[in-house]
């Protein structure tokens, strides 16, 4: 189901059920096939997990733990389609602001209170509240719940906030503008409900284990936060009877060849592929190693401002640069774990969205290095030209290195660039991409929803993470327009258009997940970019 | 002796103090901040945030506010990176894990360090010297994050002897790595300051006029030589169990252990201020106490030195 | 050449010593030193890396950034040690020459580890020396000097440094030179405290010598067998610092690199079937830091007076 006919659905006010998902956590073993006796599904995370707190959590271990202690309004199947979560359906009104979400009255929380909308009221209203500071409290106004900004600004109350409790099983949201995508927004982690008895009782400690009251369909049992995490089944659920997995075990290892050391010696079901070695992996062990879109873009934000070195305020150069970068030898080569070049922005695999049609794209690498040199002699530079050193700026990464590395050779090779490389450790880096003190910085960008909007928000002039600080008044009409547009992907495709020819950033490449995962669990959503998982949904089969 | 442990220790007050202003200082002058992210904070929720830990207050109070809950409540805040625990619950479950494994390396250390040491130092110049020197300076010039990754190679993937990282409560298969590859380079140096004191030790007059009487080398080296040739090592030791805590960074990586040395980078890359200065705080406390240590220990093995 | 300076300090300090002594110490302990097979020999591998960082990109057939494109992606194949295309060590995970990073990375390494081991070796002695001698409230304070500065998150320090003054090598030694001197201060102190009761230092203060000289050319040159060995041991930690800070991004800026950077990189693919990416800067590591414990200790042995 694409936005538009979302759209048009939610306008003529029509009621939205999902009959044929209720139970989306069915198990359809193979002939032959038998469960697993230990249900057990172990994980490596990065770093340990920085809150349970649904209100709070703004990373994505967080997100996969919350997810599983906790239920929203809405979740999403093994493709990302939205499915009934605690609510069952909703409607929206003639103008398209206001939602009445009818919950199922079967939900209750891990200590036997029945899940109402007033936890879900408490939650949004926690969560945008400035007592609470949440680094996440901009999604609530990302969703233009109505006095979101008011709100988090301290001007209203939180009890001002556009969420209100009609009876214990309907709850009402209030939004500024038609969002099409609205419903998709629910399911982030940020809308969860929250047992209001609970947090009050421990305001500072109710996430440890034993404290932590949730919805979901684990409970926590464990958590020694710098080693391990464990979830177990919670009986309590209301889809319990279709839970397969007993318990989840995260293990914090902070390095990813330590991981695979320990995968590949069988203590863990699901690990990430270190760049460059998935081919490798994918030959030893082909039902292992799996690869599949990830909603993120990486490319290189261009200094647009005075700031920056001034070559690059020539649309030229910028061109030529982007020209010169085979990107097909990056994500062939260097990465080598099912990423795909990329020309634009917005990531290939968003939905609704078709990746349009840019010139370069459909260029061979020699015609596009020919096509460079010329622009670059135009603009004077390179060979026989003026000499040119721009810099790029990258944080600590083997993966970012390696790119930075292989693309200052290309464009010394083939346009006579030089190229400093400045790597600076996180905070620094944050520091300096901000306050434009760069000429070239890497950047990578993952889609809060399922929308080519949440790629192209980002290069309008008011956006606060425009860091090229590129400013284009055609543009941002296109994406104003495209707010309420009845079909915006031509809108989005318009706009892709102009970032390619001005190249305020330069594509790279869009992600891939990489990892190696258990041929013994089944049905991982690889069809969800967000890569939104839920530990219900999946199972473990007898190994052979 | 008494007053003069009592006059260190009251000189350790100041000293935290100063350490904790040079750390606020060197804190606030870094680049970025604990909420900085990759997406910019608007600035209402950011304000609100700042606020909330109070950052928004001026230097001054943010510190003096902070020592005083430090010394009043022995509260060191909240993490701001790991929203869910105070730096209290941090070190609580960190460094008990540390000091486990710190522990037994340095007894790895001291025992196999002293004893290659004196060894190859009553051997010298024979194959005996040739290999404990080997062996020593072998074991000091593999990088632990060489050795590390090895160990796990071979132990966990090769032979499936060890787990390959985690912590269960301190279980000695999950300390044998963390501890082989802490204590190597340690008891690498220290067998060779031993040594090399220990050289020196045999040369003095003292030893050889006891050699000259005929006493049996045993009772020379356990009832004379011993103490003095310490010295050196002693003076080693106490920045290197601090080291060993604190410089355990590695271990925490590759084995997972979860101890307290990941967060001495972490929260210095994360700009985590109160993990950072509740860090400081305890590794600025050991250090005062160890070395506190290794001058009694001095005093104790050298009456002739005064404190 | 850098190897011969840290050498060459310590046998002025013994030629100083031999002056107070009044015999030829200095030559004496030539003839020791090379008369220690281990060490002579060390000494010759030490001057054999030095040239091999110095000359070695000379027989290089690439330079230590370009990328040989068709090796690219199919390393584990095809990059291993070859003389037909000219990587004598093989390519690194990108397809950069290995012989020509590891020559250039030495070339780091050992001027990482020779310049910090000197800052740390001179600012530590003299310290540690001054406040030993002194003593009381002198010594009180400097030592809580060090005690403070030790306590100090170094790696803060470290990050601070080379973020405030941007990435650099000239930081690195700085840095690491400024963290390693607090314990040599306080080895040099220990050792202080027992040597200035000595009767020579007794009978020196007896004679109304000014206590700076004392402390220079009484106790410095007492000094010189426990700071040598000492600083053998301090620069394969230098090196191994280096390395660390590089582990965490802070090291050298590519394309250049150091062996340490090149060592942990080679580590961390190392069951990745690209084992030579890890021997080749490991060999190169591992001799370089033997070479100088030999020589360390040969030196020690040599500077010993007492000995034989």
């Amino acid at each position: 189901m694409t936005f538009s006919t979302l759209l048009k659905a939610s306008t003529a006010a029509t009621l939205i059920a999902w009959a044929g998902f209720a139970t989306a956590a069915e198990v359809n073993l193979a002939a032959g096939e038998k469960l697993a006796a230990d249900q057990t599904f172990t994980y490596r995370i990065l770093d340990q997990i920085t809150t349970m707190d649904p209100g709070m959590a703004e990373d994505v271990s967080s997100g996969e733990v919350i997810r599983d202690l906790f239920e929203g309004l809405y979740n999403q199947d093994g493709d990302g389609n939205v499915v009934p979560g605690v609510a069952l359906s909703h409607t929206v009104s003639e103008d398209g602001l206001t939602y009445t979400f009818t919950l199922r009255p079967e939900a209750v929380w891990s200590n036997g209170d029945p899940v109402v909308a007033a936890d879900f009221v408490y939650g949004w209203q926690r969560a945008a509240s400035p007592a609470l500071a949440s680094p996440y409290s901009w999604y609530i106004s990302l969703m233009g719940v109505e006095n979101a900004d008011a709100v988090i600004a301290g001007e209203m109350p939180p009890e001002a906030l556009g969420i209100k409790a009609i009876d214990d099983h309907t709850l009402e949201v209030k939004i500024t503008t038609p969002k099409p995508y609205f419903p998709q927004m629910v399911t982030m982690y940020t809308t969860f409900p929250v047992n209001r008895a609970v947090v009050e009782a421990n305001p500072d400690s109710w996430t440890e284990p034993g404290k932590l009251v949730g919805n979901g369909a684990y409970v926590l049992t464990e958590n020694i936060p710098a080693e391990r995490s464990v979830r177990e089944r919670n009986p309590l659920y209301w889809d319990n009877a279709n839970t397969v997995i007993e318990k989840v075990v995260t293990l914090v290892i902070n390095d990813e060849n330590q991981a695979l050391t320990r995968y590949l010696a069988g203590e863990l079901d699901k690990t990430e592929i270190p760049t460059g070695q998935y081919p490798r992996l994918l030959g030893e062990y082909p039902t292992e190693a799996v690869s599949f879109p990830l909603l993120c873009s990486y490319y290189y934000n261009v200094n647009m401002t005075e700031t920056g070195n001034p070559a690059l305020q020539d649309v030229r150069v910028r061109q030529a640069l982007s020209l010169a970068i085979d990107r097909d030898i990056l994500v062939n080569n260097v990465l080598a774990g099912g990423q795909v070049p990329s020309y634009s922005l917005t990531h290939w695999a968003t939905a609704g969205f078709e990746v349009p049609t840019i010139e370069a794209a459909g260029m061979t690498q020699e015609e596009r290095n020919a096509k460079a040199k010329e622009l670059m002699a135009e603009a004077g530079f390179g060979e026989g030209g003026e000499p040119l050193t721009v810099d790029i700026l990258y944080n600590t990464s083997d993966a970012h290195k390696t790119l930075a590395v292989a693309i200052s050779q290309m464009w010394k090779q083939t346009l006579g660039v030089e190229t400093t490389l400045a790597n600076q450790e996180w905070q620094t880096f944050l520091d300096a991409r901000g306050s434009q003190a760069y000429q070239l910085a890497r950047a990578g960008w993952c889609g809060d929803y399922n929308e080519a909007s949440t790629f192209l928000d980002i290069m309008s002039t008011a956006s606060g993470y425009n860091d090229s600080k590129y400013s284009n008044p055609e543009y941002d009409a296109l994406m104003e327009q495209a707010q309420t547009a009845a079909d915006p992907a031509p809108l989005y495709e318009q706009a892709e258009q102009i970032l390619a020819t001005d190249l305020p950033l330069i594509p790279v490449y869009h992600y891939a997940s990489v990892f190696m995962l258990n041929d013994q669990i089944r049905d991982w959503p690889v069809g969800n970019v967000q890569q939104n998982t839920y530990s219900k949904d999946i199972y473990k089969v007898e190994a052979e | 002796m008494l007053s003069f442990i009592l006059r260190r220790l009251a000189v350790a007050i100041p000293t935290m103090l100063i350490l904790i202003v040079i750390s606020f200082v060197l804190m606030f002058a870094a680049p970025g901040g604990p909420f900085n992210t990759d997406r910019p904070l608007p600035p209402e929720v950011l304000a609100n945030i700042e606020a909330r830990y109070g950052l928004d207050q001026p230097y001054f109070v943010q510190m003096a506010t902070y020592v005083w809950k430090v010394v009043t409540q022995f509260d060191f805040g909240p993490s701001f990176k790991y929203r869910d625990q105070t730096v209290n619950d941090i070190i609580r479950s960190g460094f008990p894990v540390t000091l486990v494994y710190g522990f037994w390396s340095f007894i790895v250390a001291v025992v196999v360090g002293v004893s290659l040491g004196v060894v190859a130092a009553l051997k010298q110049n024979t194959w005996i010297d040739y290999l404990a020197v080997g062996v020593t300076v072998g074991a000091q010039v593999l990088p632990n994050f060489v050795m590390a990754p090895l160990l796990v190679l071979v132990f966990t993937l090769w032979l499936g002897w060890l787990p390959g990282g985690g912590w269960n409560g301190g279980q000695w298969q999950y300390l044998v790595m963390p501890v082989i590859a802490l204590s190597t380079s340690y008891m690498a140096s220290i067998a060779r300051i031993m040594r090399s004191s220990m050289l020196e030790t045999l040369n003095a007059g003292f030893i050889r006029t006891a050699r000259a009487k005929g006493l049996p080398m045993r009772r020379i080296l356990w009832r004379h030589a011993m103490k003095p040739a310490s010295l050196p090592m002693i003076s080693y030791l106490g920045p290197a169990f601090v080291y060993m805590i604190t410089g355990s960074v590695i271990i925490d990586v590759y084995f997972s252990t979860g101890g307290i040395g990941q967060y001495f980078v972490n929260s210095a890359l994360s700009r985590d201020y109160s993990v950072i200065m509740g860090i400081t705080i305890l590794v600025g406390a050991l250090t005062i106490g160890f070395n506190l240590l290794v001058d009694i220990l001095y005093a104790w093995i050298d009456p002739k030195i005064r404190l | 050449m850098l190897v011969s300076k840290a050498s060459a300090a310590a046998v002025a300090n013994a030629a100083d010593r031999a002056q107070t002594e009044g015999r030829s110490l200095w030559k004496d302990a030539r003839i020791r030193f090379f008369r220690n097979r281990a060490a002579t020999l060390a000494f010759y591998v030490l001057i054999g890396i030095s040239l091999f960082a110095i000359f070695g990109s000379y027989i290089a057939a690439w330079d230590n950034e370009t990328i040989d494109w068709p090796l690219m992606g199919n390393v584990a194949e095809l990059g291993g040690p070859s003389f037909e295309n000219g990587h004598y060590f093989g390519v690194d995970d990108l397809g950069r020459d290995l012989f020509a990073r590891t020559v250039q990375g030495t070339r780091i390494s050992l001027m990482v580890g020779i310049i910090g081991a000197i800052i740390a070796v001179v600012v530590g002695t003299l310290y540690g020396a001054t406040s030993g001698y002194y003593g009381g409230r002198v010594d009180s304070l400097m030592m809580r000097t060090v005690d403070i500065l030790m306590a100090v998150p170094f790696m803060f320090v470290l990050i601070l440094l080379l973020v405030i003054f941007g990435q650099s090598i000239l930081m690195i030694f700085v840095g690491i030179g400024l963290i390693s001197w607090l314990d040599m201060a306080r080895i040099a102190r220990g050792q202080t405290l027992t040597i200035k009761n000595k009767e020579f230092v007794e009978a020196a203060v007896a004679t109304g010598v000014r206590p700076m000289k004392i402390i220079t050319r009484h106790i410095v040159p007492n000094l010189a067998g426990i700071v040598i060995v000492y600083s053998t041991l301090l620069i394969p930690s230098m090196i191994i610092t280096e390395s660390f800070i590089s582990f965490l991004g802070l090291g050298v800026q590519e394309p250049d690199t150091s062996l340490g950077a090149l060592i942990s990189q080679g580590a961390s693919q190392m069951q990745y079937g690209v084992i030579w990416q890890l021997l080749f800067p490991l060999f190169f590591f591992v001799l370089t830091l033997f070479a100088f414990f030999f020589v360390g200790d040969g030196l020690r042995d040599a500077l010993d007076p007492k000995d034989r």
